[in-house]
């Protein structure tokens, strides 16, 4: 410390004065000296950058942005929303809102827009639109008062829920995908909670997910792990052999290898026919092994299993044999040579391959759509549901955020944990 | 056969093979006998068995054939873990996720010693190779001699009467390999352990050594004391391997009880002590060694063979000189000789005459 002490007085006025033979700043002339190459770098990343920008950043901004944004209703029923934001939330509509009603029901049928806004309330209030599309047919034939009027063409006009749903709806920034991508809602007084027991579904799905992606994950490292270790062993002649093996199913299309499981696990399918041809189960017995869960967890764990063997091996490979014949050495069983020696310097590997298996599982969509059946179903597949039969783009959106918070959140939790320097993918 | 019944041997290996395919012997027929507290050099080449050896001998490899003995005890059907041999790997085998501590904690832990006991213990251990201070560091955070310490104590620290050592210094700088050399041989020393050492340095075998055992291809080709290895190599493999070496090859003119005479490929007739050569007429290789040739008539030995030499090069060494020389049609023959009184630089090109003395003149079998 002392020495540093007396070094101090002449080390830091060095530093300050530092200046190139011409007596230019020798920071402004490093800087210089590299901008060039750092150009030329920059211009060679170029390409990736637009293309990541235009085909993943911009995407993904679209979709949170559609999570929290639907203007169907605000852009379309302009007088509707200017008594929502006259009144408090939960004023009961007077004559006044339901001549803005009136009012806005014949722009809807001037410009053939009843059934984008009657589809944005549906999300909500399932059974609204034709209330839209009906009435705006006939809103030129709407006199004062126009509550009467209205009422006299639908009934359905005087739910309270309703005019929630279009309160909610007037504003086109909303949080209410989420609530419903988590099975809750605004009541007709404004206040969140859960929806009907029957309709509860999204949380169930969510955790169903988690829950077969850990087991998926578990199963891909007890499957994997002893592959990983033969590989590492084995000399390199037969262990790259053996690694095309591992690697044939990135090979082959993902439809093929799925099919193939339908061949083997459906009820009158390979392995049930040999099962009942050995005498194993009788006839009418036939197992039930794929459009189940089963069949997603069987399908799921053979198709990942390399993203889990590729980092258990990488890490597993430069581990040199004289640690564990070190501990046998020492009067290690084998056992505990594995236990305590081995396995502690795969642990990089088996949350590498943990992490990379249980994120790609939680999005699998083709394999459970195929053989998953109503109960192997994962949370993407009624994200692909909504996108393309509901359309109700903004819930998947919602849906697909929480998806990618908790992915994220994973990562974080495997950095403070285990730190993302320990990560080895290969 | 003969070493089976050697009497008091700690460490045996009794006709013993190993072949990884099949079809190849890795060791050939190896009988080796050490009494207890010896420290013993497996010496070789890559590949020449010394490494499966001890092995073997640890438990990781078992004999196709023949016997190891421990202490009496046959112990090729014992496992590794049950034999108690301490063992210190060439890069250390420092287990990277413990510290000093837990590391020497592990072969204690694994034998169920208790807290208090371990403590002592690895206090002591790690007292032994001057790292007490580092107990909590990990691994990663070592220098390389420290890591060799740690690892020393490591195989120590279970008191094992038998420690194996392969090429252990092998990853140090010369200096620090040097002065490790001196700590490993005392350790040795003042624990009265036994020790069986595999390198590839000659100059680190004869160092630390109460006996060297020179491999090459699978056979031990001289099992002696370092300086009768150095001095009275058995064959051409040994002298060429232990040390600097002339070589001169000739054919027997004469074979006479301890002196032989040879008929160098230029004419010339030398005298030699006779190792392991056949009669008159077969073909042999006269080794010298470079410190034993001089030049100057004061310095010949009475009684020495003399020889014309042509300077080729002179090398200035600091401590001692070295001079390559044209004899006897060879070009590579090369004279060292101690910076003193007396000594001068050698010109190329200057005729000389040089002398050593036959005892240091061995004939052995051609290569």
């Amino acid at each position: 410390m002392a020495d540093l002490a007396s070094d101090a007085p002449f080390a830091t006025p060095a530093r300050e004065s530092l200046k190139t033979a011409d007596g230019k700043p020798l920071k402004a002339a490093l800087a210089r000296a590299q901008a060039r190459s750092r150009r030329r770098a920059l211009f060679l990343v170029l390409p990736l950058l637009v293309f990541i920008l235009v085909t993943f950043v911009f995407p993904i901004g679209q979709m949170l942005f559609r999570s929290v944004h639907n203007d169907a209703f605000s852009r379309n029923m302009p007088n509707l929303v200017a008594w929502f934001e006259a009144t408090e939330p939960g004023t009961e509509p007077d004559e006044a809102a339901y001549a803005a009603l009136a009012a806005d029901l014949k722009l809807l049928r001037e410009n053939r827009t009843a059934g984008e806004v009657g589809t944005r309330v549906n999300y909500e209030l399932s059974g609204s639109r034709s209330l839209f599309t009906s009435t705006a047919r006939r809103a030129n034939a709407l006199e004062p008062p126009f509550r009467e009027a209205i009422l006299a063409e639908n009934e359905g006009w005087a739910d309270p829920r309703l005019w929630q749903v279009m309160r909610d709806a007037s504003s086109a920034y909303t949080a209410n995908f989420y609530l419903a991508a988590v099975d809750l809602m605004h009541t007709e007084t404004g206040e969140i909670a859960r929806v009907p027991p029957d309709r509860q579904i999204y949380v169930n799905l969510f955790l169903r997910t988690f829950a077969l992606s850990a087991l998926i994950t578990v199963l891909t490292l007890i499957l994997g792990y002893p592959i990983a270790h033969l590989l590492a062993t084995l000399p390199l002649r037969y262990s790259n052999i053996l690694m095309i093996l591992v690697l044939l199913p990135f090979w082959t299309s993902l439809l093929v290898r799925t099919t193939a499981w339908i061949v083997l696990l459906q009820q009158q399918g390979v392995i049930n026919s040999t099962l009942v041809a050995t005498g194993l189960i009788a006839d009418d017995q036939r197992l039930a092994m794929i459009y189940n869960q089963t069949g997603t967890i069987i399908a799921m764990t053979h198709i990942l299993l390399p993203f889990m063997v590729l980092p258990l091996y990488s890490v597993m490979r430069p581990i040199p044999p004289s640690y564990v014949r070190a501990a046998r050495s020492l009067g290690a069983s084998s056992w505990k040579a594995f236990r305590s020696v081995y396995f502690p310097m795969t642990v990089p590997g088996i949350a590498a391959g943990g992490l990379l298996v249980f994120i790609l599982a939680v999005g699998y969509y083709i394999t459970p759509a195929l053989v998953g059946g109503a109960s192997g179903q994962l949370i993407s597949n009624l994200i692909a549901y909504h996108m393309t039969d509901s359309l109700n783009w903004s819930l998947a959106a919602a849906l697909a955020s929480i998806l990618l918070a908790a992915v994220l959140l994973l990562y974080w939790l495997y950095d403070r944990l285990i730190g993302i320097d320990n990560l080895k993918l290969g | 056969m003969a070493a089976a019944q050697q009497v008091g041997a700690f460490v045996e290996f009794d006709r013993v093979q190993k072949s990884y395919d099949g079809e190849t012997l890795v060791v050939k027929d190896l009988n080796l006998a050490m009494p207890k507290g010896e420290f013993l050099t497996m010496l070789g080449p890559s590949g020449s068995g010394k490494t499966t050896c001890l092995m073997m001998l640890a438990g990781f490899e078992t004999a196709t054939h023949g016997e190891i003995r421990l202490a009496g005890r046959p112990i090729n059907q014992v496992p590794p873990h049950k034999r108690g041999i301490g063992m210190v790997f060439q890069n250390y085998a420092l287990f990277p996720h413990m510290t000093v501590n837990e590391n020497l904690a592990f072969p204690l832990e694994v034998r169920g010693i208790g807290k208090a006991e371990r403590e002592a213990k690895i206090a002591r251990a790690l007292d032994m190779v001057k790292m007490g201070k580092f107990g909590n560091r990990r691994p990663a955070q070592l220098s390389g001699g420290q890591q060799q310490r740690v690892a020393l104590a490591r195989a120590l620290v279970f008191d094992p009467e038998l420690v194996l050592m392969d090429e252990p210094l092998g990853a140090l700088d010369k200096q620090l390999r040097e002065h490790m050399q001196f700590e490993i041989k005392h350790l040795h020393e003042n624990l009265g352990i036994t020790v069986v050492y595999v390198t590839h340095d000659q100059s680190e075998a004869l160092t630390m050594s109460d006996r060297v055992a020179v491999f090459n291809d699978g056979v031990i080709q001289q099992l002696a004391p370092p300086d009768e290895l150095y001095e009275r190599p058995a064959n051409s493999f040994v002298a060429q391997f232990i040390g600097e070496n002339n070589k001169l090859p000739g054919v027997i003119e004469d074979v006479d009880g301890g002196r032989a005479t040879v008929r160098l490929a230029t004419g010339e007739l030398i005298d030699a002590t006779p190792v392991n050569v056949g009669g008159r007429g077969s073909r042999t290789l006269v080794s010298i060694r470079p410190e034993r040739v001089e030049y100057l008539p004061e310095r010949i030995p009475p009684g020495a063979h003399t020889i014309e030499a042509e300077v080729l090069e002179f090398i200035y060494m600091g401590e001692s000189f070295r001079t390559r020389m044209r004899v006897a049609g060879s070009d590579d023959f090369i004279m060292k000789n101690r910076n003193a009184v007396g000594q001068r630089r050698l010109q190329p090109g200057e005729r000389i005459t040089i002398g050593w003395s036959p005892q240091d003149a061995r004939a052995l079998d051609p290569l």
